[in-house]
């Protein structure tokens, strides 16, 4: 028999579609149909200025925006050779980390719900909702933030955001722990994660698999560590791997990278200078200071010039990948030397993970389709782009 | 971005082993902001690429993203850019392949990495890059149906009215 799943579906996260092929309650062939929500972002980018593209990364991935934002202006900013301040970076990775923890948030509320543990969904919400709240104090904006801006931030953040972050610090660790008591050693939980949607190492690496899909089966690797960006060599973390390469472990990851971006949070927090810069200092690359547009002609001009007509990088190409919370998140950007980007590709983690789904389920029942729906975390939005 | 003479080319120990191996593989280096570019003639491609995940020194097993960039109206007209990673040696290098408007085929490497299956259906889909080889070449984002292939510079943004 042929089912279609989808793509209404209320647990595959949005619009997706899987052509399941069963034998009784077993499933032979799984096949993920995409394209639902395919928007045409990389195209309506090339005709964008280089910062007016910002916008629409917020939309990808949208239970990640500001990882997103990151992973494009850093792409912007190696092409222009380029580099935020010590004081941007650092509050860029201390915004990135909490979009972690609240992409991760969704994710076990919603992978909960999906195995038929409702509570957990409701608590995470609320944690998450801190968050945003945090975000909308800086930026202006809960979700679509566009806060980072090539070369640093659109705003210097106004004063006290380092308290409401602190508070949140304080708090999380013991949400984290209400969650845990809710589910690691919950019986029903365990049957219906543990021993489901196995996949090896070399499965992975083979198919692609980044992020926790890829440490759930043992392999260390994070672009965090291995090509460090935005200063996070000058923190102090720890990969997180299980060995079991199942539902269970990618679950234990994700809590434990949780736990990981508090600790990296505080050390932000601790480092983040009260003064200084909050862009980089590149005259007709950088808008000047709104102090200096309206003091100095050269200011205004330039004001004017990156407003209108934006800046024209050198011709070249580049790849630069950041550890989205569902994986490497790369971002290739093609130059021609004008002021649009010739092309614009973003290697989104959650479409090459769904890839591995027919791998993950095939031989199990219907009922693992869904945890195995749920385990590889994805976001259509950024699957269909 | 700037190409990379012969004499110096070597430095780069990704360039120098492709180079021992076969030197018709490199047609040419390219180098921009540290990143390294190994231009491969297209009938090489399927070789290099097997070869360069199974040389013990190189080890490049983890295939990160192929993405196309369309030169039109210039020809070749398209560049099909594999991003390669090594794992446990953290270093990345991309090869380009370049090719044709009147011929845009280039070798399926769905044998050696299998994560190019969905990457080459979408280069496929949005580019009209056909890939020898691959095991279902279909439209993977678009509607079966759909004529054109979006991402081309020849495409309007606002579609075909």
């Amino acid at each position: 028999m042929v089912l279609n799943m989808g793509p209404q579906h209320p647990s595959t996260h949005g619009v997706l579609r899987v052509v399941l092929e069963l034998d009784g309650e077993r499933v032979v062939k799984a096949e993920p149909v995409i394209g639902y929500l395919h928007t045409g972002i990389e195209k309506t980018c090339e005709r964008l200025t280089y910062s007016q593209a910002i916008t629409l990364t917020d939309r990808i991935d949208y239970l990640a925006p500001l990882s997103n934002n990151l992973g494009y202006c850093l792409a912007v900013e190696k092409l222009l050779g380029i580099e935020a301040p010590k004081r941007a970076q650092y509050i860029r990775v201390m915004l990135t980390e909490l979009t972690r923890i609240s992409s991760h948030l969704v994710w076990v509320g919603t992978h909960a719900i999906d195995l038929g543990a409702m509570s957990v969904f409701l608590y995470t919400f609320r944690e998450r909702e801190e968050i945003q709240k945090i975000f909308e104090f800086i930026s202006g904006q809960r979700m679509m933030t566009s806060y980072f801006r090539v070369g640093g931030l659109a705003l210097e953040p106004p004063p006290g955001y380092l308290d409401q972050v602190r508070r949140f610090v304080d708090t999380f660790p013991a949400r984290l722990d209400e969650y845990e008591d809710l589910l690691t050693q919950n019986r029903i939980w365990l049957g219906r994660t543990k021993g489901v949607g196995v996949f090896s190492a070399a499965d992975a690496i083979a198919l692609g698999a980044s992020g926790p899909m890829l440490r759930g089966s043992g392999v260390a690797y994070d672009v965090r560590k291995a090509f460090p960006y935005s200063s996070y060599d000058e923190f102090d973390f720890e990969i997180q791997t299980q060995t079991a390469g199942d539902c269970f472990a990618r679950y234990q990851v994700r809590v434990a990278e949780m736990r990981e971006s508090l600790k990296i949070i505080l050390q932000a927090v601790g480092k983040i200078p009260s003064e200084g810069p909050f862009k980089a200092e590149a005259p007709g690359i950088i808008a000047p200071s709104r102090e200096e547009m309206k003091t100095s002609i050269e200011g205004l001009i330039y004001h004017f010039k990156i407003y209108t007509e934006g800046f024209a990088p050198p011709p070249g190409e580049v790849y630069q990948a950041i550890e989205s919370p569902r994986g490497e998140l790369g971002v290739f950007v093609a130059s021609d030397g004008s002021n649009k980007p010739y092309r614009v590709k973003f290697r989104a983690p959650s479409f090459i993970n769904l890839q591995t789904l027919p791998k993950l389920c095939e031989g199990r029942l219907i009922a693992d389709v869904v945890a195995c729906i749920g385990t590889t975390d994805i976001v259509l939005g950024e699957v269909d782009r | 971005m700037h190409i990379v003479e012969p004499q110096e080319q070597n430095k780069n120990p990704v360039v120098r082993k492709l180079r021992e191996w076969d030197a018709q593989a490199v047609a040419e280096v390219l180098e921009f902001r540290g990143e390294t570019t190994v231009v491969v003639p297209r009938e090489h491609l399927r070789r290099a690429s097997e070869y360069l995940v199974a040389e013990p020194s190189l080890r490049f097993s983890f295939l990160s993203d192929i993405t196309t960039v369309d030169r039109f109206p210039i020809e070749p007209r398209f560049e099909v850019n594999y991003h390669l990673l090594s794992l446990d040696r953290r270093e990345r290098v991309r090869l380009k392949v370049r090719v044709a408007g009147s011929d845009p085929t280039v070798p399926s490497v769905t044998s050696v990495w299998p994560t190019a299956n969905w990457h080459e259906r979408e280069n496929f889909d949005l580019f009209g890059i056909r890939f020898e080889g691959h095991p279902n070449l279909r439209r993977i984002l678009m509607p079966d149906d759909w004529e054109g292939h979006p991402l081309r510079k020849d495409y309007p943004v606002e579609g075909y009215r």
